[in-house]
């Protein structure tokens, strides 16, 4: 893009979508800002532009006194809305467009925008657009099979050293295998090397770890001290916006707390459920509160100790047969539900 | 902490090894390892120069994603297992995913009261799509199968299973063994099932059809319908959910079994 121009949301022929944002509607009379907040926290990007051309389709103001407009950024998106833009500057791919030629119908190119007329023009411009499509994909598909001849390279490389250090040929420093674990984390293999060393993560996950330490200690105090990691998963990732942590990366950062001395713990139950929970919340005290309810009601399903205590349900029946699994509570197992009673035996 | 590799006898031992090596012509995975670093960094130059021309591609277009995977998976590279990997970080492949992922878990966790934690790929597909809005990239089915895929790393019963020529999507850690499975697939043509169409077609004791019936029922995938004419009606919500044209509360949930 080299200008900015009010349109509408389609495409026109020779634009590509680089990326959509959701834009909030402008209504006429208010400002051309998407937040008038003075917020220090609140990201602001200026686009300084040219003066409209003569033959600028009209928007919704006819002038301005202002030779830009800025862009502000609520929550999130500045950051790879100025990649994007620069990206966008830089190559300029505006130049590289093929040029429609126009139709013959005796008046000529008109500056800007070369637009072909009538039925015949669509159906050209579509053709025209179906045959760079095709062009496209089957060169992207060419482009794939070089670079997974690159990628299938590095794989064998990666294998024939894992091999070396299982058969002990040279032994290499700790320093190195956290950097050949780094290198198989960037290329998304499998780690195959059998032996662990002190943690099973890399720098990466060590950093991920004890960012997610400050990061979850409101949310679990919220709800009562322990989460499921799939909320934990789509708190964190809703929070991000942006460069996304994969479920591995979660699990893999969990499993550091411990030896990172950080106060969660991540957590397997039984049933195959991973939580993460604070340390402080310890189990005597959950098991404790977990009878007290029960007695206190006479008995429990886990979907009314859920609505008791705000936990979810998933979690609520965790705590319960856990504390069924300690002895402190037995279970009535019937069609219309799993209820637990105080264990009186 | 014992440091390996250091003192003038190691080091001795090492020139020894290392001159063994370099007789036979063999290259020790240290040296290798430094050489990694370098390929390393030309291999991410290939991928960005693939990116500035390509990104678009992967995130339009479905097909295409498909062929990536289906590479990725023949040489041994996972382009999803890590946000920090290349593969995410430059074509962007991670973040599609792992936001699928989110709205995933989201519509689960939403119907959970009304299914039991069991839903079809296809109300999956069109709920996801409902979620993402109209100016959100298409997905596709098999988009969300390999993002399910993924999810299941974090424990919480993630899985999927095969019913009807789809799939059934399972988000709780019920236990479902075979024989679930089986009753599963046969409810699947009217939505429901009842005891007597088990023992024809599947050749089971009562027993065992009720057995797994109750199990049903009490993970909260089945309702019954007492009151059908004939024999009871073992409905599975997952299957008739675009039958209900409203939602259903979980008081009204909860009424409905006996």
């Amino acid at each position: 893009m080299d200008r900015f121009v009010w349109a509408n949301g389609l495409l026109e022929m020779n634009e590509t979508l680089v990326i959509q944002v959701t834009i909030c509607p402008l209504f006429p009379g208010h400002v051309l800002f998407l937040d008038l907040k003075k917020s220090p926290k609140i990201a602001k990007i200026v686009i300084h532009l040219h003066p409209a051309p003569e033959n600028k389709e009209p928007g919704p103001y006819q002038h301005s006194k202002y030779s830009f407009i800025k862009l502000s950024f609520k929550e999130h998106g500045q950051i790879e809305f100025y990649r994007r833009l620069t990206e966008e500057m830089t190559q300029k791919r505006w130049e590289n467009t093929p040029v429609l030629q126009p139709i013959p119908t005796g008046i000529g190119p008109k500056a800007g925008r070369t637009r072909a007329v009538g039925i015949v023009g669509i159906e050209r411009k579509l053709e025209e657009k179906r045959k760079e499509t095709d062009k496209n994909i089957s060169e992207a598909f060419e482009d794939l099979s070089k670079l997974m001849e690159k990628a299938k390279e590095m794989v064998e490389v990666s294998k024939s050293i894992a091999n070396k250090i299982k058969d002990k040929q040279g032994d290499i420093t700790e320093d190195e295998t956290i950097r050949f674990k780094s290198y198989l984390l960037s290329m998304g293999i499998a780690n195959p090397v059998t032996r662990e060393t002190h943690g099973s993560g890399t720098q990466y996950h060590i950093q991920l770890a004890k960012q997610l330490g400050d990061m979850l200690q409101a949310p679990l105090e919220e709800r009562g001290g322990m989460m499921a990691l799939t909320e934990v998963y789509c708190l964190v990732n809703r929070a991000r916006g942006m460069e996304l942590l994969s479920p591995e990366d979660l699990v893999n950062a969990c499993k550091m707390f411990e030896s990172l001395k950080l106060p969660l713990r991540l957590r397997v139950f039984d049933s195959g459920v991973m939580v993460v929970q604070l340390q402080s919340h310890s189990e005597e005290e959950m098991i404790a509160s977990a009878l007290d309810n029960v007695s206190d009601k006479g008995s429990l399903t886990a979907e009314e100790f859920a609505k008791l205590l705000g936990l979810s349900v998933l979690l609520a029946k965790e705590r319960l047969l856990l504390a069924e699994k300690m002895g402190h509570l037995c279970r009535d197992d019937s069609v219309e539900g799993l209820r637990f009673y105080p264990n009186l035996f | 902490m014992h440091r390996r590799g250091v003192g003038a006898g190691a080091i001795a031992k090492k020139k020894l090894a290392e001159a063994k090596y370099k007789e036979r012509g063999t290259v020790l995975a240290e040296d290798q390892i430094a050489q990694m670093s370098k390929q390393l960094e030309t291999f991410k130059t290939h991928l960005e120069e693939f990116a500035s021309k390509h990104k678009q591609e992967i995130r339009k277009n479905s097909q295409f994603r498909v062929q990536f995977q289906e590479m990725c998976a023949t040489i041994g590279v996972d382009p999803l297992a890590s946000g920090k990997g290349f593969w995410s970080e430059m074509l962007g492949v991670g973040d599609f995913y792992y936001e699928l992922g989110v709205q995933i878990i989201e519509v689960c966790l939403a119907l959970k009261h009304r299914n039991g934690g069991l839903i079809t790929l296809d109300e999956l597909h069109h709920r996801v799509l409902k979620g993402r809005g109209k100016f959100a990239q298409d997905v596709s089915q098999d988009d969300l199968v390999r993002a399910i895929k993924k999810l299941k790393a974090m424990g919480n019963g993630f899985g999927m299973i095969p019913v009807g020529g789809s799939y059934l999507v399972q988000s709780v850690p019920a236990e479902l063994n075979m024989d679930h499975t089986v009753v599963l697939q046969l409810a699947e043509k009217k939505g429901y099932v009842t005891v007597s169409e088990i023992r024809d077609s599947l050749k089971w004791e009562r027993e065992r059809a009720c057995h797994v019936l109750d199990h049903l029922l009490k993970e909260g995938l089945a309702w019954l319908d007492s009151q059908a004419e004939g024999e009871p009606q073992y409905w599975l919500p997952a299957l008739f959910s675009e039958l209900l044209s409203r939602d259903i509360t979980p008081e009204e949930a909860n009424q409905m079994t006996p």
